[in-house]
């Protein structure tokens, strides 16, 4: 017998039969949606590498049963950029080298956006610190993680602004 | 995991009745539960999901001059809510300190009340452990580490609560409104978790089938705000357990301290609350000998449980004179960039 | 040094393209940032079951039961694989055929030698229903009193430490040299058992096609992995398809298979179905390797001008009840100070844990904390600038060899990175600042160093008639940026446009470049992609000089040189042509070359080869509440020709918050009455946080090296490590005067 579950996955609307509702967020999108950018480091909700967006928000995929998501709004790793153009977020972690083995990367680039999306770190590399201190990176890239949140922040802040000027 | 039926009820009734079933647990976000069901230490046999009940996800200013939180209002949206931020800002800067912001924007209210110990002998669901196996002893008590309790500890329990939202909550005469199979009915937070005495398995005042809808800040909480602090101190800067943690909130009157209050995290099975410490605070002008002898007081009959624990008792002494001082000197006009953080300067 | 000739270039040693040297950003980074990089387990071929382990919770006894049927019955279960059914092996998985070969436990009895051993696995249609079933299996033990910690077992002395080093070397008379001495200290320090973490666990997607067996496992060595199951399988390595693209880290752990990755290998057989096989966080406390713990005792006396007269250092160290890795954490103070009296003795007790292994700098991390931290001690007591007493005591040449460096721009460290930190005018006491907020500020400084490695290793190399390039070779990259830096290596070689190249490894079908360890890949495969392309290349001239029609007839020994396409002669830079004209009046398609990679046993003979640097730390503590932050690192490094900086920095900088974590951080912690671990999980066996990490600078000292191999490169990836340990311990001490010798630093150790 499966249960039926909707979301919004990566703007397209899915509906899923599941198989087992012990299934988490996580291994629906790993094992079952083919959606491997999010990553498992921990399965505890100690690392941040499966961070995804649900409904605007980041959270741990990890510690998330799927069933619990029915109508929510998933965006993973593999949503973020259009087409071949990339998040200005993924751009910056290029460009700053905010990673390095990679593992931790989609967690840490969801969590950055949405980071910058809950507007309370700005530019500031204290909080930007503790803002991205849930999401572990094992091979020591926090400096380039934090340049590049700083940058992309920065970007976000002067899009805003133009908005802004331009209303 | 031990598979589970799944259920959704639509009204709080529904999910009490369907709560009364044996082996069942209340699922809200699920960051503690489905963490301890991967790990084989609880493994219930139903599941009652109750995040999509109507009524229990709003911040509520009442008439009275208090605050309602719903139980599913989510640490995060808690914690960055402005009223809420301004009126009760150690307890904003606690629920920051807490996990990480993507726990934070899943947990909610409710569950961060329920959050089980992190003792190891507890969650590595194999060890002797009177709280997850009634009867069966305490492997902690012959190997305590930094974490486990120096207040309030029994011979069949050393485990401590990690929660750090509760901390300023006690300090600040929080009330748990409950709802069950008997009716709606509130309880203390500083009576909501049980010490662990002779049946540590027993770790609320939660009945079967009950369940959290709200947690209410009363109007003197409110009195607080110009002089609150929560400080916590860690074995790393960010994402981590307090080892130990104090919430001090104070009111001025002139040159003297009118009302003081001040708990601990990271000592005991319950946010510790010392009544005491208050009281030699009140009518005292904030100095530091005042401090220093209230903190005194507030670490009274506190007993290391091993070698490795002991230092909690003179480092719980500091953190409360620091937390005193920084709650006189007044509360930062931003939560800092390091939320409870010693080096979190604003 | 590279066995393929080299007519070209001989003498200038290797060609600087216009790849080298550049700070390009990573090739794999829009697919690591997209979420398109397939890691192992991120691979789910058609039909495959999901296998879980179950794992010992007792450190030493047997397992006397399984509840198989209860697994069995769950649903979705395919199998249950115990050592009552698991597939024999070709070999004993405890047969010891070289220092690359582990002990391996993959269900072959029913002994349990550490907490978290596998000792069954589940196979099922779904990972929730292997994962309910490992659970049901409810094991029960016949349980023996574990050994845990250095002080639970007889002390002896091992045949070798680290990989075949000697456990004793010594230069000089020690005790007539303390004697002599005007000064002397001598403190002991500790080192807790610490696990590698790398992000990523070690995963492994098995699938067998009769004989032949197709792997998808994160390994940090290719070959070496072949090997090993090719023994345990009785098969061909030819027969044994690795496919490694990206790992989530290594730092050791993935240097060769793990058991857990042989038993989804033998779930696969059983079944006849492709199996992954995931092991969850905690099961990689115990068999996958840690680094060991050390008691390090050191005993160091000077002269009254603060020169050393003896330099003692001796190490305990742990390794398993079963198997040999001896953490060699004397190889720091071998090659680091001079002292006319040198001695370095490792002695080791064996305990009831999993076998340690190589962990990021095996060795010198351990062994710098504790010889950075008794320099430090020493220079206090002599009442000298640490790094005046360091300078004193520089080592012109190798000490207890006497060997000469091939190359050493340690004293330019030294420099670079007081300058940048501003070491100068420094407080010689402890607790003598405090910043604006009272909190306690110290700095302190260590020296950092590496051996400069090399390994064997091969490429193939390609040009076509189109003018574009192909190099290939079973190199790794575990983060370190291979897939960038020895592609800048194959463009230059090839002397082409990174975009005219086609670059490919990570795949055992490749040929073999060697483990990617020792900070010695980027030599390794560097080297041999080199001696690939200058074998194209030399084919390419002899073609193009050979023949009248090209411009290039009869460069002869004048040579050519080859950048853009095109050969050019290099005494006449006008006359020059491309490769694809080369080509195509010459009828070939293409022109293939190999080239091989190794140690130079002649220059490895007369020289010393290391990568140096010097790491400089602050620190603030919180007077009365112990807590500490790093504030600022800054480390200089020379380690010979860099060919990313962009990526050579980030391994100084991931190498010094290793530093960072080994000072104040991590820490195994098992019960001593069970051998299980108390912090086998993220939560609580903690490496740092973003909010960590302070303000950072990695100096990138110049420096050339001829003889250290072709390309002149020498390892970045565990330096940082050694050094910086040292200076936040020693700008701990300086803080607050109070000196822990017992890492990691928490604030308990500091609150007087």
């Amino acid at each position: 017998m499966t249960i039926p579950l909707r979301l919004t996955l990566n703007g397209q609307a899915r509906e899923i039969a599941l198989d087992d509702p012990r299934v988490t967020l996580l291994d629906l999108l790993r094992e079952r949606l083919g959606l491997t950018g999010a990553k498992k480091g921990c399965d505890r909700g100690q690392c941040g590498a499966c961070t995804v967006l649900v409904d605007g928000r980041r959270i741990n995929a990890c510690l998330t049963l799927a069933v619990s998501l029915d109508g929510a709004e998933v965006l993973t790793i593999e949503g973020l950029a259009e087409g071949d153009r990339l998040h200005p977020v993924q751009a910056a972690f290029i460009a700053h080298d905010g990673f390095q083995c990679g593992f931790c990367t989609p967690g840490q680039i969801m969590s950055a956006v949405g980071l910058i999306r809950e507007g309370h770190a700005g530019t500031d590399p204290e909080r930007i610190r503790e803002g991205m201190s849930g999401n572990l990176c094992r091979c020591g890239a926090y400096a380039g993680i934090l340049d590049a949140v700083q940058d992309a922040s920065r970007g976000a802040a002067g899009q805003n602004e133009q908005r802004e000027d331009a209303a | 995991m031990r598979n589970f039926d799944y259920i959704r009820p639509a009204s709080l009734p529904e999910a009490v009745a369907a709560g009364q079933q044996p082996d069942t647990a209340y699922l809200a976000a699920g960051t503690n539960l489905v963490d301890l069901m991967k790990g084989g230490v609880t493994a219930p046999a139903r599941i009652v999901d109750i995040t999509r009940l109507p009524g229990l996800s709003s911040i509520e200013q009442l008439p009275d001059g208090g605050t309602r939180i719903g139980a599913l209002v989510r640490n995060s949206d808690l914690a960055y809510d402005p009223a809420f931020e301004k009126t009760y800002p150690m307890v904003a800067e606690a629920l920051l300190a807490g996990a990480s912001a993507q726990l934070r924007n899943a947990a909610t209210v409710g569950g961060n009340l329920m959050q089980r110990t992190r003792c190891p002998f507890f969650t590595d669901a194999v060890s002797p452990c009177n709280k997850r196996a009634p009867g069966s002893g305490c492997a902690a008590l012959g190997h305590a580490t930094r974490i486990h309790a120096v207040q309030g500890w029994s011979e069949h329990c050393i485990a401590t609560n990690p929660s750090d939202f509760c901390v300023p909550l006690a300090a600040l005469d929080a009330v748990v409104e409950i709802a069950g199979p008997d009716g709606a009915r509130e309880v203390p937070l500083t009576a909501f978790h049980t010490l662990p005495g002779d049946h540590p398995e027993h770790e609320t005042a939660l009945r079967p089938a009950e369940l959290i809808t709200a947690v209410r800040l009363p109007p003197e909480a409110a009195a607080f705000q110009g002089h609150a602090r929560y400080l916590k101190v860690r074995d790393r800067t960010s994402y981590a357990f307090a080892v130990v943690s104090a919430a001090a909130a104070l009111t001025l009157d002139g040159q003297k301290i009118g009302r003081a209050r001040l708990a601990f995290g990271g000592l005991a099975l319950k946010p510790w609350r010392v009544e005491a410490a208050e009281a030699a605070l009140a009518g005292q002008a904030p100095s530091p000998e005042a401090y220093a002898k209230a903190a005194a007081l507030a670490l009274d009959g506190a007993k290391p449980t091993g070698e490795a624990n002991a230092f909690k008792i003179e480092l719980a002494r500091r953190v409360a004179i620091r937390a005193l001082t920084l709650a006189a000197a007044g509360t930062p006009a931003r939560i800092p960039a390091l939320p409870a953080s010693p080096f979190g300067i604003v | 040094m590279t066995a393929t000739a080299t007519p070209l270039n001989a003498a200038a040693g290797t060609r600087h393209g216009s790849s080298i040297g550049q700070p390009l950003t990573r090739r794999d980074g829009p697919l690591k940032v997209t979420g398109q990089a397939r890691f192992s387990a991120d691979n789910l071929p058609p039909g495959t079951l999901h296998a879980a382990l179950c794992v010992a919770r007792i450190a030493k006894g047997r397992v006397t039961g399984l509840n198989r049927s209860a697994a069995e019955a769950h649903p979705g279960v395919v199998a249950v694989m115990t050592p009552d059914n698991a597939p024999k092996l070709a070999q004993d998985p405890d047969a010891k055929a070289g220092p690359f070969i582990f002990r391996l436990d993959l269900l072959q009895n029913d002994r349990v030698r550490y907490a978290n051993q596998p000792i069954a696995v589940v196979i099922a249609e779904t990972l929730e229903a292997a994962t309910e079933g490992a659970r049901l299996l409810a094991p029960t033990y016949e349980t023996e009193t574990p050994r845990i910690g250095l002080d639970a077992g007889d002390v002896f002395t091992p045949d070798s430490v680290g990989v075949g080093a000697a456990p004793a070397e010594s230069d000089g008379d020690v005790e007539a040299g303390l004697a002599a001495a005007s000064s002397t200290i001598a403190a002991t320090y500790e080192t807790p058992a610490q696990y590698h973490n790398a992000m990523e666990p070690h995963a492994a997607l098995a699938q067998w096609d009769g004989d032949r067996l197709t792997l998808h496992m994160p390994t940090q060595g290719l070959a070496i992995s072949q090997g090993r199951l090719a023994g345990l399988f009785g098969i061909k390595p030819d027969d044994i398809h690795i496919e490694s693209p990206y790992l989530g880290g290594g730092f050791g752990s993935k240097g060769v298979p793990s058991g857990p990755q042989v038993l989804a290998c033998m779930a696969a057989r059983m079944v006849g179905r492709p199996v992954k096989l995931v092991p969850t966080r905690s099961q990689m406390y115990g068999p996958m390797g840690h680094r060991g713990p050390t008691r390090q005792t050191l005993r160091l006396g000077t002269d009254a001008a603060g020169k050393l007269t003896a330099l003692d250092h001796h190490i305990l160290t742990a390794s398993s009840s079963f198997d040999d890795f001896f953490e060699p954490a004397g190889r720091a103070t071998s090659t680091l100070y001079a002292s006319p009296a040198i001695a370095i003795r490792h002695e080791a007790v064996r305990l009831d844990t999993g076998t340690p292994l190589f962990m990021r700098a095996p060795g010198e991390a351990t062994g710098s904390v504790a010889l950075e931290s008794a320099l430090d001690e020493m220079a206090h007591e002599l009442g000298m600038d640490p790094l005046a007493f360091r300078l004193a005591n520089y080592a012109e040449v190798e000490p207890i060899t006497g060997k000469p460096f091939s190359s050493k721009a340690l004293r330019e460290c030294y420099r670079r990175g007081a300058e940048a930190f501003g070491w100068t005018g420094r407080p010689l006491q402890p607790r003598q600042t405090r910043d604006k907020d009272g909190f306690l500020v110290g700095t302190g400084m260590g020296t950092a160093t590496f051996p400069a490695l090399i390994f064997e290793g091969m490429a193939r190399a390609e040009i076509r008639a189109d003018g574009t390039g192909t190099v290939e070779l079973g190199a790794i990259d575990m983060g370190q940026g291979a897939w960038t830096a020895l592609a800048q290596i194959a463009a230059d070689g090839l002397g082409i446009g990174m975009e005219a190249l086609t670059f490919r490894m990570g795949s055992s079908d490749l040929p073999n470049a060697g483990i990617a360890g020792g900070s010695g890949h980027t030599a390794t495969a560097g080297n041999a992609i080199h001696a690939a392309s200058q074998d194209v290349i030399a084919q390419l001239a002899k073609l193009a000089t050979d023949d009248p029609a090209s411009p290039l007839y009869g460069a002869g020994n004048a040579g050519v040189t080859a950048a853009d396409g095109r050969l050019t002669r290099r005494d006449d830079p006008s006359r020059s042509e491309s490769f694809a004209d080369i080509l195509k009046r010459a009828g070939r398609a293409s022109i293939e070359g190999q080239g091989k990679a190794g140690a130079d046993p002649a220059a490895q003979k007369s020289y010393a080869m290391h990568a140096h640097g010097a790491v400089f730390a602050e620190v603030k503590v919180d007077p009365d509440l112990g807590q500490i932050r790093v504030s600022r690192l800054v480390g200089a490094f020379a380690a010979g020709r860099v060919i990313n900086p962009r990526l050579v920095q980030s391994q100084y900088y991931g190498g010094m918050i290793w530093g960072l974590s080994f000072a104040l951080h991590e820490r195994a912690e098992m019960d001593p009455r069970t051998g299980r671990f108390l912090n086998d999980n993220l939560a609580e066996y903690h490496v740092p946080v973003n909010a960590d990490i302070p303000a950072m600078e990695a100096i990138l000292v110049h420096e050339e090296d001829s003889i250290v191999n072709t390309l002149g490169v020498k390892g970045v990836g565990e330096i940082g490590i050694t050094g910086t340990v040292g200076a936040i311990a020693n700008a701990v001490w300086h803080a607050t005067g109070v000196r822990v010798r017992e890492m990691p630093i928490t604030l308990d150790k500091l609150l007087g």
